[in-house]
């Protein structure tokens, strides 16, 4: 691995002792798989119960699995993300634009709301709202994803705008345009543009939180994987984790892809935020305009 | 209001719940993490394949999914574990270590080659050029995320309450049932009583951030 900061380049020797001992790791890896995967066999987790995707029992057939997984199930869980994605974009943009405010309550009031809703958990505000507000399970979940990215999405628009060269606003005040034209036609276009990949990321965090739905009830994708294996029985239990586990990989890994491209494409055209941790669950950039003039080409 | 006062020694219970779940498995998660993060940028090329895909598994699981996987699923498979609290510590190290690895291994990856460089030019040997050149600005670096994943995982405890732990979501929702006209006082309570551990420890995450931050 050369060019690594933790050990010199390897010489022809390394090489060799390094390619033995990663193919002795991997045949061990293999061996501790191999073993699990017979305990597995050993406990009948390979038999007929897979059946279930292909010729169910109890007078159901495979189109009636499928459909109740993927288009209920994963329907409902995309519902529920397109729904509180939107929404919670369009409350960041507010809850942006007010944070940078001049006026001192105006931009206290915002940092206060976005400081109190990053800070506590979204199960929490589901329940508030299911509890306190009397919404439904389904607006009680977009309520929840809406409010919590609400604020997320706030400080990354605002990291953002800050990492814009201060050259943008003072061309756009030299213009003749106001402050909110600036932020408008000038600032946002451009901090949209820059922070799609965190964008995306984030994206994929509402999806996995979607999830959530199913402590307050809302039948998205894996309330629908326990209404099967409550039908079917226990032992269908694994087949039907192993498959929503697999849709929920596909579905993100696809989105993490997109965002991958979109970042190179950005990275190519030279306008790219200084790279941010795509994936945390607090996706807060906190680097961001440290390094601006490295990543320009 | 008084209600509030009145279920006071409940909210406690929820809290030192909360708390014992964070911190047991926020230890755990650093450890697991950490050995990750090693995998990841070990010299063998077998080893780094399979933090990367554990890695990529984990991030991309909803919580909720891994604690059915081991409150529902496993127990099915024939691997039986104690109900309540230990599903819930496992469940939770295994979501937040894959984020702790990504935070130890982007730190290490911060310190620019030339660093390590310039050392063994200096004529440092590697244990010397890790423990005097790498690892304090690495550390540096890595301090704010942990923090960060540390408070993420404090308000991931909460999904614990859909899987019979009575931590302080379930005891909020606990509350709303039996006070039903405090509804909306029981959950501010709980709010407050998870505020008082994640806004301090971003403070302290900003604080830090602050105070380390060097140019490169």
């Amino acid at each position: 691995m050369s060019g690594s900061v933790l050990y010199d380049a390897p010489g022809p020797r390394t090489r060799r002792i390094e390619r033995i001992a990663s193919i002795g790791v991997a045949i061990l890896l293999l061996a501790v798989l191999a073993w699990v995967f017979k305990g597995m066999v050993d406990r009948g987790l390979f038999d007929s119960r897979w059946e279930v995707f292909s010729d169910p029992p109890k007078g159901q057939s495979a189109a009636d699995v499928w459909r109740s997984l993927l288009v209920v199930g994963l329907g409902a869980t995309l519902r529920a993300a397109a729904t509180a994605a939107p929404l919670a974009f369009a409350l960041a943009i507010i809850l942006a634009v007010l944070r940078t405010s001049r006026l001192r309550l105006v931009s206290g009031l915002a940092t206060a709301v976005i400081e109190l809703l990053r800070g506590l958990p979204v199960l929490l505000m589901m329940f508030f709202g299911q509890l306190a507000l009397g919404l439904t399970a389904f607006e009680a979940v977009i309520f929840g994803l809406v409010l919590y990215n609400a604020a997320i999405v706030a400080e990354i628009i605002r990291a953002g705008l800050a990492a814009l060269p201060k050259g943008q606003v003072e061309a756009g005040t030299a213009v003749g345009l106001t402050r909110w034209q600036t932020l408008r036609i000038v600032q946002l276009p451009q901090v949209l543009r820059l922070m799609l990949p965190s964008l995306i990321s984030q994206f994929v965090v509402l999806l996995k939180d979607t999830s959530l739905g199913f402590i307050v009830g809302y039948q998205e994708l894996l309330r629908m994987m326990q209404l099967n294996y409550s039908f079917f029985g226990d032992q269908y239990r694994f087949p039907l984790f192993v498959v929503v586990l697999s849709i929920y990989l596909i579905v993100n890994f696809t989105l993490t892809r997109v965002a991958i491209i979109v970042d190179r494409r950005l990275a190519e055209r030279g306008q790219r935020a200084d790279k941010l941790d795509p994936n945390a669950v607090v996706a807060v950039p906190h680097n961001i305009g440290r390094d601006q003039s490295a990543s320009a080409p | 209001m008084d209600s509030v006062i009145e279920a006071l020694p409940r909210f406690w219970d929820g809290f030192t719940t909360t708390l014992f779940l964070a911190v047991v498995s926020g230890v755990l998660s650093l450890v697991f993490g950490t050995i990750l993060a090693t995998f990841r940028v070990s010299p063998l090329k077998s080893l780094r394949i399979v933090g990367a895909t554990i890695v990529e598994i984990g991030r991309n699981t909803p919580l909720t999914l891994v604690f059915i996987f081991f409150v529902f699923i496993l127990p099915s498979m024939g691997y039986i574990l104690p109900l309540g609290r230990v599903p819930a510590i496992i469940a939770l190290t295994v979501y937040t270590s894959a984020f702790v690895c990504e935070a130890v291994r982007s730190g290490i990856n911060s310190v620019s080659v030339g660093q390590a460089e310039a050392a063994r030019a200096i004529g440092l040997g590697s244990t010397q050029t890790l423990s005097l050149v790498v690892l304090p600005q690495a550390l540096r670096t890595v301090v704010p995320p942990l923090i960060n994943v540390l408070i993420a995982l404090t308000k991931n405890t909460s999904v614990a309450a859909g899987f019979a732990v009575v931590e302080l979501t379930a005891t909020g929702r606990g509350l709303a049932r039996d006070y039903p006209a405090d509804v909306l006082w029981m959950l501010l309570g709980v709010a407050f009583f998870y505020l008082l551990i994640t806004i301090p420890a971003g403070t302290l995450a900003g604080y830090i951030e602050r105070k380390v931050v060097f140019s490169r």
